[in-house]
């Protein structure tokens, strides 16, 4: 898996050949579509991220030392958005995750072109897949 | 009602968003401002601007004048009997704060209060501090499928326990018009009190506090071509006259001594601290704005308006509406089948045309559907028929990208 610096940038590069944010909308929603689906088991309350409009439900699985995202949304453009932050932050060790700004997020400028509570989603999902990167590493220093 | 005319009095209407002409359609949320109520705001900051009531001077006399005229506007519109039965506030919530605050001493364990199933937070949540308070007991009137309520169970709630009675006129989230002339009457008869939210109705139903007879009618003037920060809470003389102040402070005094403060009678009592001197000017040149048009005339072009984006929404296959009440201002809520509404408000946003997404603050109501919240289409008199086709055409290309 490339660093996570490596896949912002590819993430801003793909956004900059779209015209238009409806070109780049119909792309986050061709992104929901493609996201890793949470296992049924795992869309408990306990996983849904608060502060969005839609339900967003994240699951984290360590593998080889690096921590795997699985999601699911009711909204298919919270999908694509979730979709983006798990093609950056999946398959990564728990250092790279907390270590890593978001930088692509201004760059593409997503924040300003998503409602306010969307984007005050986009903080949550942030937050919670760099939590799930906390308990992994704490856990992976006690083994 | 010439309509590309008002539509000159809005400046924002002329603005585009997202290369889009902007089509607005959340007024339920909050109206546009015309530039006779924006120039009002802006001449009274530059030629008037003093605190009211208690200068001597020629700027306070000035403010305090058209201060008390807004109020002696707000009085004529809702017809109440007294200027001083009129209290400003900073909006809807706060005038139902003032109220189920003051209740608090009125009730006893046991005590009950009916709201309806069709509700606005802001019209449950103080009422349900205030049982826990008060220990007294909050029932609620029922709505059937169509978003209407169930008067013979309002009629079983109703008892010699029942002490107050608290309804909007019109439902935010469905626009649904409730039966408010019954609902008041039906409570007089147990000796219970009524206040009714009329947030949703003012901008398009006229409301005659006396014919109806209610006890506290509340509303916002930023539903109304209003600014923001102001409402208004009347309530019969009599009733205000129980309820203790809510807020000490300045203004709402009559004597004040280390040992004891009197309190000011009508309105003032209510109205502690340095008000929104320029919003309730605004507040009642608002009031003229609407009346300059016409409520009998708003109320007639919003109903075809209404019906005409009604007929053409459920021409789009799986599109349902919720709230279908006989009786309903112009508020579409609807939800495409397998499209979240966010997703939905989200793509419209991008074609320039505002809709509210969510719950609408009625999370009982999406309860009822088991629905995460609808999209909302909310119409106004500066709305045109075609805006509503443009709506259409975006959420049909919504639709197309969405399923």
């Amino acid at each position: 898996m490339a660093a996570i610096d490596t896949i912002q940038d590819e993430i801003v590069e793909e956004f900059s050949l779209f015209e238009d944010w409806m070109q780049r909308y119909e792309y986050m929603i061709e992104l929901g579509k493609s996201l890793p689906l949470i296992d049924p088991r795992h869309k408990t309350e306990d996983n849904i991220i608060k502060g969005c409009q839609s339900k967003v439900w994240v699951h984290a699985d360590l593998s080889e030392e690096k921590l795997v995202f699985t999601a699911d949304s009711d909204a298919i453009i919270t999908k694509g958005i979730i979709a983006i932050l798990i093609r950056v932050f999946s398959h990564q060790h728990p250092d790279a995750i907390l270590e890593a700004d978001t930088t692509f997020i201004d760059k593409i400028g997503l924040r300003e072109h998503l409602s306010p509570t969307r984007a005050n989603g986009l903080v949550s999902m942030i937050k919670q897949l760099k939590m799930y990167a906390i308990a992994f590493k704490t856990q992976l220093n006690k083994s | 009602m010439d309509v590309q005319k008002i539509r000159k009095d809005f400046p924002i209407l002329q603005r585009e968003v997202n290369g889009h002409p902007l089509v607005y359609f959340d007024n339920a949320a909050t109206s546009q401002t015309p530039l006779q109520v924006i120039d009002v705001i802006a001449d009274y900051y530059k030629k008037y601007n003093a605190n009211i009531h208690r200068g001597v001077h020629t700027l306070s006399q000035e403010a305090t004048d058209a201060y008390e005229a807004a109020r002696q506007k707000i009085q004529k519109h809702f017809n109440a009997a007294h200027a001083h039965e009129i209290i400003f506030t900073s909006g809807t919530t706060h005038s139902i704060n003032i109220v189920s605050n003051g209740y608090e001493q009125l009730l006893v364990p046991g005590d009950e209060l009916i709201v309806s199933a069709l509700e606005h937070h802001s019209n449950i949540v103080p009422w349900q501090m205030l049982c826990e308070k008060s220990g007294a007991v909050l029932k609620v009137i029922p709505m059937n499928e169509g978003g209407v309520l169930l008067m013979e169970e309002y009629d079983k709630l109703l008892s010699e326990k029942t002490k107050l009675v608290f309804v909007n006129h019109v439902s935010n989230a469905l626009g649904t018009v409730n039966p408010i002339a019954e609902i008041i009457e039906k409570a007089h008869a147990v000796g219970a009190e009524v206040l009714i939210d009329g947030a949703q109705s003012a901008p398009h139903i006229q409301a005659d506090v006396q014919a109806l007879g209610v006890d506290y009618y509340v509303t916002s003037a930023h539903k109304l071509c209003g600014p923001t920060g102001i409402g208004m809470l009347y309530g019969k003389a009599s009733a205000l006259n129980r309820l203790p102040p809510y807020q000490g402070g300045g203004e709402m005094i009559a004597e004040v001594t280390f040992e004891k403060t009197t309190y000011a009678g009508l309105p003032h009592k209510f109205e502690a601290g340095t008000p929104n001197i320029a919003g309730g000017i605004a507040f009642g040149a608002a009031l003229d704005y609407i009346n300059s048009i016409g409520m009998t005339e708003i109320a007639q072009y919003e109903a075809e308006l209404l019906a005409y984006a009604t007929a053409s929404l459920l021409k789009i296959p799986g599109v349902k509406i919720y709230g279908v009440a006989p009786e309903k201002t112009a508020v579409i809520s609807f939800n495409v089948q397998g499209i979240h509404p966010y997703d939905i408000g989200s793509i419209l946003d991008k074609m320039g045309i505002a809709v509210r997404t969510g719950h609408h603050c009625a999370q009982p109501i999406m309860d009822y559907y088991h629905i995460p919240g609808t999209v909302r289409a909310s119409l106004s008199f500066y709305n045109t028929y075609e805006e509503i086709d443009r709506m259409l055409e975006a959420l049909k290309k919504a639709i197309q990208m969405l399923q």
